[in-house]
């Protein structure tokens, strides 16, 4: 052990000690693909969130992806209706691993105002979230607490965690 | 100048049950079974000339007025020759919440007739395809009535919550 430390100690400053998952975690967390999946009003605070004066670019989470099949955050903004849930359900398990859920708004996060027939009362019934920003729509800089929030998880996360597997789901008719 | 719901009932007496005004909105009040004739009257008299059909719709009473008269259906017409608007409104009662499909009369109540169907439960007779537009097809009920329950859940596609 000793003579492994002095080997160490002779390396000096030229090599830096770290983990796998630490790296990785380092990595993904500043290169987020972004897929919206944006229903209703709160795509209108998303697109100040992603234009010039807000900028969600300044935190490496700008690009969006249109195809689920090259995106990292599935960015749910907007109500979800039952009739819209298994179309969700599609696009996540489309999505290649590793990938996370941002529940943008308070109708995504708990069905907000519309306790009714129509709405989901929250995507966590239906998918694994990551991250709740609630707020009619949230202000951009509650999104991007959120998506701070959201980077310090992705840096901690243990490579063990993935894969997380196919949404369960369950819909009650086949179509 | 005669107002435009009175040259109306005089126009079609035997189907307009009564006229007037409300905050600055023309009205008059259909017979049931007269719904489709009065349109079509409505549409192609050379006085009238409503040949935009703005909107369709259906008001739910239910504990406000009597059992059979507890859905009105509202029509909304526009001229664009005359530039005038008028409010069309029907009632119907809860055992029976039918009338006329005015679909013969205007090609785009089609849609404005499905969701009236959807929502409140209100059969349009002679409507070429009456089926659910906005709910899916293996939903139960109709949820703008005010007698659905507002906490009842269909989870028949969705999540169950
Ligand atoms: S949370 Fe508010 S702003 Fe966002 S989709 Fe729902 S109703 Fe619209």
């Amino acid at each position: 052990m000793e003579e492994r430390n002095a080997e160490v100690a002779a390396l000096g400053d030229s090599v830096i000690l770290s983990t796998v998952d630490a790296v990785i975690g380092w990595g993904r967390k500043y290169s987020f693909f972004t897929y919206p999946f944006i229903t209703a009003c709160c795509g209108m605070e998303f697109m100040s969130v992603a234009g010039p004066r807000y900028d969600i670019d300044r935190f490496g989470a700008a690009l969006p992806r249109f195809s689920p099949r090259q995106a990292d955050i599935l960015l749910v903004v907007g109500t979800i209706s039952h009739k819209q849930a298994p179309i969700l359900v599609k696009v996540y398990n489309q999505m290649t691993e590793p990938k996370w859920v941002f529940s943008y708004g308070a109708c995504v996060c708990s069905g907000g105002m519309y306790n009714d027939y129509s709405t989901v009362q929250g995507i966590d019934t239906i998918l694994p979230v990551d991250i709740y920003v609630p707020g009619c729509p949230p202000r951009p800089e509650m999104v991007f607490d959120g998506l701070i929030k959201l980077q310090e998880l992705v840096a901690k996360e243990r490579s063990s965690k993935w894969p997380r597997g196919e949404a369960e789901f369950a819909p009650k008719v086949k179509r | 100048m005669v107002e435009l719901s009175e040259r109306i009932k005089r126009l079609l007496p035997d189907a307009v049950l009564s006229a007037g005004s409300s905050l600055g909105q023309q009205y008059v009040v259909v017979r049931r079974e007269a719904v489709v004739e009065a349109m079509r009257k409505l549409r192609d008299d050379e006085t009238m000339l409503f040949n935009f059909m703005m909107d369709l719709t259906a008001v739910d009473y239910l504990g406000k007025r009597a059992h059979d008269a507890r859905y009105e259906i509202v029509y909304h017409l526009y001229s664009l020759k005359h530039h005038h608007r008028i409010r069309v409104k029907v009632s119907v009662g809860a055992d029976d919440p039918s009338l006329d499909s005015i679909v013969p009369v205007w090609k785009g109540a089609d849609w404005f007739e499905r969701e009236a169907w959807d929502l409140y439960g209100i059969t349009f007779k002679g409507h070429p395809n009456l089926k659910r537009i906005l709910l899916y097809e293996e939903f139960v009920g109709h949820p703008l009535r005010k007698d659905y329950p507002i906490k009842k859940r269909q989870p028949l596609i969705g999540p169950e919550n």
